[in-house]
């Protein structure tokens, strides 16, 4: 049975290692559904998130294949229940002073901030976890989505644990 | 002190003895370095050997091949060794000039981007940026190439880097990788599953691959087999593994196995598997296998466990460590019943030696490798290439003893042989032992040029040529897939004269085409010290293994 999984990897630094991760995906054809990197509390690693979608054959696979390059340092699987992830989302909603307000509503509602007004769209900015961003565009759909761009999941476990090597 | 020195005094350091290399301006600031080195360098005659020699040396010394090409041109033409050297697990560090680097990413002359290129078939790779960093990484390269499972690393060193001048006494001995601690130890919960299964199990069958070689496991692996008579099966890769004239051993499984061993491997009710992959030619004779057996799998990489095959109780660690543990425990059975069985399933499945006319009228190359077993030394050294004539060998020329065994198993390389044959011979000069080198017509074409290597450093290599004018394992193919007569683009006709090639390169040579002809030239062959090349004409229908 597919299902989707986030994963959080700790990485060297180095020269290379994205394109390293992201060959092994596109080789043995594991598909990303998203992928973040940024840096950490310490400038030798980075972090990277990655969701994928497979079955439980395939993503043990991806782990064990992740954990073989050497740049890759940890990788753990970010359980909803213990962990926490986000998303940050920009939408150009079609809004102009017929219906901008309601747009405006919808957002305050959900927390999102408008961050440019034109006459006939908002960007409205939304983070939060999927759900919440999938109810969000269902809301805003009828008032016409120009364009969007999602980040993709990033996260941390939850608790005072971290990912230590 | 000059980072082209420093990196030889490294390479020193890892025991490094010979280069297998070809130039260029890349790499010219290290060749001016290694004039003065005590590190000797061999030129191939192609850099698509390099990597095949490094191959042969690391398997027959235990230690890291090292291979040398210049940038772009260079560097591509290593990349087909370094894939096959990846699938077969060989350690080995090749070292490839790169341009300056203000110069990396603009397509400047001779520049390939050689890291990209083997990123999906090296263990890890390294473009150096920075001199200071080569102690360090030459280290790493070397370790990573050498633990757990072993494996390829590219070094990429721009030109300019080579030229940087640096402090002496620069060195870097303790490895710590965040991202790398091979695990050698099984899991104690584990072993104790394990040996539980084999101890209940009816049928079982230890099913060996390149890992116990690559872990030299085999003392290990004889001692667990005979403690209970557990039979062994072996994969192309795991020949040698295991005394092929053992009572308890039982044949070579896969596609260009033996019938009886994937007979065998099918009726059995708990398969151990260590140190092999399962791979698609391994297991494609294999039926009724997965419901009704038991998998124990054992491999250093936790990768391979699950990948192919699922497994009931996989256990991660070095194939000797895990044997050793293995033999500490009680497994005892009597499998008195078990082995009369396989005693029946091997006659009913014989070996089939006979040939019909025309084939008869030339070299029967099955029971010319047959022959050859009784005639070469217990510790002589066989590299098979790819094709019919591998099979041949690989079925037919029992290893034994000391012997041993390599073949490109996993890549399927042609003109591997004879560069890897090269490798053997450089690894053992000083006690040189018998080395044959068995190719077909087609792959020893790949690799020809070496026979200028062979020649300028008197090889003690036998050169085992099987000609039947034809690509035979892919005509094989052809007539099995689209029938007799559908032959496309394997016919390799034109009369060749070898001898006059060999004798260009002042190499002896014979041409037999009968089996007593074979057996009379051998013994002179193998009693000349020195390259000798024998052609053995083979029926181009002779495609049966
Ligand atoms: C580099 C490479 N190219 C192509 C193949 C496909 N192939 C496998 S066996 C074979 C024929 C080998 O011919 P030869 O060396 O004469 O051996 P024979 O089978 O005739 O003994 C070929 C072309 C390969 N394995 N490797
Ligand atoms: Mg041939």
């Amino acid at each position: 049975m597919e299902k989707k999984t986030c994963l959080s990897l700790l990485v060297e630094n180095n020269f290379g290692v994205l394109s390293r991760i992201s060959g092994l995906f596109a080789r043995r054809g594991y598909n990303i559904d998203s992928l973040t990197v940024g840096t950490t509390e310490n400038a030798r690693f980075s972090r990277i998130t990655i969701t994928v979608t497979g079955d439980e054959q395939i993503l043990t696979q991806i782990k064990k294949q992740l954990n073989k390059l050497i740049d890759v340092i940890t990788v753990i699987e970010l359980k909803p229940e213990e962990s926490i992830t986000r998303e940050l989302v920009f939408i150009k909603v079609k809004a102009d002073d017929t219906n901008r307000n309601q747009v405006v509503e919808i957002s305050n509602m959900f927390r999102a901030n408008i961050v440019d007004v034109a006459r006939e769209s908002l960007i409205v900015e939304i983070t939060g976890t999927r759900d919440k961003i999938d109810a969000f565009f269902n809301m805003v759909e009828p008032y016409g989505i120009l364009e969007f761009i999602r980040s993709g999941d990033t996260g941390l476990q939850r608790g005072a644990k971290v990912l230590s090597f | 002190m000059l980072a082209s020195k420093l990196i030889l005094k490294c390479l020193e350091r890892e025991n490094v003895e010979f280069v297998f290399g070809y130039p260029g301006g890349a790499l010219l600031p290290l060749y001016e370095a290694l004039r003065t080195s005590p590190i000797k360098h061999i030129l191939v005659r192609n850099e698509q050997a390099g990597p095949h020699y490094a191959s042969g040396y690391a398997r027959e010394s235990g230690r890291v091949g090292v291979c040398l090409a210049t940038s772009g041109p260079g560097a591509t033409n290593l990349v087909t060794g370094i894939a096959t050297a990846y699938l077969d697990s060989i350690p080995i560090v090749a070292i490839t000039g790169q341009v300056n680097r203000d110069l990396i990413g603009t397509d400047a002359f001779q520049e390939a981007d050689i890291t990209g290129a083997t990123a999906p078939f090296t263990k890890h790779s390294y473009l150096v940026k920075d001199a200071a960093d080569i102690p360090r990484i030459i280290r790493e390269a070397f370790y990573i190439a050498s633990t757990g499972r072993p494996g390829p690393v590219l070094i990429d060193i721009p030109r300019d880097v080579q030229l940087e001048s640096i402090k002496t006494g620069l060195t870097y001995d303790k490895v710590d990788i965040l991202g790398y601690k091979p695990n050698l130890h099984g899991h104690s919960g584990q072993i104790k599953r394990a040996t539980k299964k084999i101890k209940e199990a009816e049928r079982p069958v230890i099913y060996a691959g390149g890992g116990v070689l690559l872990g030299h496991a085999e003392k290990e692996l004889l001692a667990f087999a005979e403690k209970d008579n557990i039979p062994v099966i072996t994969s192309l890769m795991g020949i040698g593994a295991f005394p092929e004239d053992h009572l308890l051993y039982c044949g070579i499984v896969g596609s260009h196995g033996y019938e009886y061993s994937n007979v065998v491997m099918n009726e059995a009710d708990l398969i151990i598997n260590i140190g092999a992959r399962m791979s698609d030619r391994a297991t494609s004779k294999l039926t009724s296998f997965e419901e009704n057996t038991d998998f124990v799998h054992i491999d250093i990489d936790p990768a391979e466990i699950g990948k192919n095959m699922e497994t009931t109780i996989p256990i991660v660690g070095d194939a000797k460590t895990v044997l050793i543990d293995f033999i500490a425990k009680d497994t005892s059975k009597d499998h008195a019943t078990w082995l009369a069985k396989i005693k029946e399933i091997k006659e009913q499945h014989p070996l089939v030696y006979d040939a019909d006319p025309p084939c008869s009228d030339l070299i029967n190359p099955k029971v010319m490798f047959r022959s050859m077993s009784e005639m070469t030394s217990d510790d002589s050294t066989l590299v098979a290439d790819v094709g019919l004539n591998q099979i041949w060998s690989a079925l037919y020329y029992h290893v034994s003893k000391e012997r041993k065994f390599f073949t490109s198993g996993g890549l399927g390389t042609m003109g591997y042989s004879i560069p890897a044959a090269c490798g053997v011979c450089f690894a053992t000069l000083d006690h040189p032992k018998e080395v044959f080198a068995v190719c077909g017509d087609g792959s020893f074409q790949m690799s020809m040029g070496e026979l200028g290597v062979i020649a300028e450093h008197q090889l003690n290599v036998k050169i085992i040529l099987i000609t039947n004018k034809k690509l035979g394992m892919v005509r094989q193919l052809q007539c099995d897939v689209y029938g007799k007569g559908h032959y496309s683009g394997t016919d390799i006709n034109f009369d060749i004269d070898f001898m006059k090639l060999a004798e260009a390169y002042s190499i002896k040579s014979y041409k037999v085409d009968k089996n007593e002809d074979f057996i009379k030239v051998l013994p002179e062959a193998i009693k000349h010290q020195g390259p000798v090349l024998i052609q053995c004409q083979v029926h181009p229908d002779f495609i049966r293994i």
